[in-house]
């Protein structure tokens, strides 16, 4: 499991382990049923010896993992926010992208669409340099079927990110 | 109001569009302000029905605003008599349109020289401009093709060669490449792209991500409005190789 995406989830406020589990299976739906319950404890815990998670336990309850509260250090914070402004893609997958709109909602980190816009940017620049490659490219060049390939996928990606725009958009209407 | 840039083609304040009244009121274009300079080439991108190509009628004069300015090449258009903008349309204006729209009864050499006809040219000088054009989009051995007998890509090259028949202060472009395949389209592409390496003002609007990143710069509209505008000329910090699946 992407460090990134349990960090995400704790940005709105401290929260137990299996608040964490629960949040990311209402936002990852069916995509997310392989995810192991454990995992989340083990992020937790890598997290927690890298310093950017500080875990308190719950005071009158037995030692088990579910009963700590977690919570973000200073620099879980900032690794947050570089992670809700890194544009590079396709790094990551598109869960992470999903999670990261969720997160910065939700925790009031960045306006999601703003975080569409500048990812979009970015796409349609690296779109722009493929179709320059392409169009640069002799007749009968082998290269631009690869090169095709690689506007297709950006054209899906920013597809999705219209869609993305559109539902983000709406419930910052409906609020 | 003396004091506009002349380096600017196209100038909007307060564009207005509306349909229909009271609770069926309609703002198709919301109070839009554009500035659109020389040589540049701006892609508008929305959804359908989010008003882009309402937009580009005002600013062609293909359709009258309910509010708001519009200067043409330093001339304020939107007052001007149905036969004064009919004028404009010609000389300053070349228009591209998804569905082609040229006719369907003319050869394409005789699709391109109808404006420069229109404008006033003589028959000899149009046939000669307008076969110099269809060479430069790549169909001068095609010049005496009709439509009905031109691929999909090879219709827009034609309809491409008749916007710029009159050198036209702007292109406006309405989902050029909505009717074409992949390969039609990259043709149409290259076009776009070397008419912007010749300091030609386009305006083109799509949801085409393709088409849009040709361009200088795009606008995002929605409802009527302009949300998101960015410049696309920076360089990005991905680079093929990652794309294409071989990054490290």
């Amino acid at each position: 499991m992407q460090q990134e995406m349990v960090l995400a989830m704790l940005a709105k406020e401290p929260s137990h382990g299996y608040q964490l589990r629960a949040r990311l299976q209402q936002a990852l739906g069916p995509a997310g049923d392989a995810m192991n319950g454990g995992q989340i404890y083990v992020t937790l815990s890598r997290l927690e010896k890298a310093g950017l998670v500080t875990s308190e336990q719950a005071a009158g309850l037995p030692d088990r993992p579910d009963r700590k509260v977690h919570a973000l250090t200073a620099a879980g914070q900032q690794r947050v926010a570089e992670w809700i402004t890194d544009v590079s893609w396709p790094g990551p997958g598109l869960a992470e992208f999903h999670l990261k709109l969720i997160a910065a909602a939700a925790a009031g980190l960045a306006d999601p669409l703003a975080i569409v816009g500048a990812q979009r940017r970015e796409l349609l620049r690296r779109l722009r340099d493929a179709q320059r490659a392409a169009m640069a490219e002799p007749e009968g060049s082998e290269a631009v079927l690869l090169l095709e390939g690689i506007a297709a996928r950006l054209q899906a990606d920013l597809r999705w990110l219209e869609a993305c725009e559109r539902k983000w958009a709406g419930r910052k209407d409906r609020s | 109001m003396n004091d506009i840039d002349r380096t600017l083609v196209l100038r909007a304040r307060g564009l207005r569009k509306e349909y229909g009244r009271d609770a069926g009121l309609v703002r198709a274009v919301d109070n839009v302000d554009l500035d659109i300079g020389g040589g540049e080439t701006l892609a508008v991108m929305g959804p359908s029905g989010c008003g882009k190509s309402t937009l580009l009628h005002l600013l062609g004069g293909l359709d009258r605003p309910s509010a708001g300015e519009i200067w043409l090449a330093g001339r304020r258009v939107d007052g001007l008599t149905e036969r004064a903008l009919a004028r404009i349309r010609c000389v300053a204006v070349g228009f591209v349109f998804q569905a082609f729209h040229l006719m369907d009864e003319l050869t394409a050499v005789e699709n391109v020289e109808l404006p420069a006809l229109l404008a006033g040219r003589s028959p000899r000088e149009a046939r000669r401009l307008a076969a110099d054009l269809l060479e430069q989009v790549g169909l001068g051995d095609r010049t005496t093709f009709l439509p009905a007998a031109l691929s999909g890509g090879q219709r827009q090259r034609v309809a491409i060669a008749r916007a710029l028949a009159n050198q036209p202060a702007v292109v406006l472009a309405d989902e050029p490449t909505g009717n074409l395949d992949s390969a039609a389209t990259l043709d149409v592409l290259r076009l776009f792209e070397s008419l912007h390496m010749a300091g030609q003002t386009v305006v083109i609007v799509t949801h085409d991500s393709r088409i849009a990143a040709t361009a200088d710069r795009m606008i995002s509209m929605r409802d009527g409005a302009f949300i998101d505008e960015t410049s696309l000329t920076g360089g990005t910090r991905g680079n093929l190789a990652d794309l294409a699946g071989l990054g490290g």
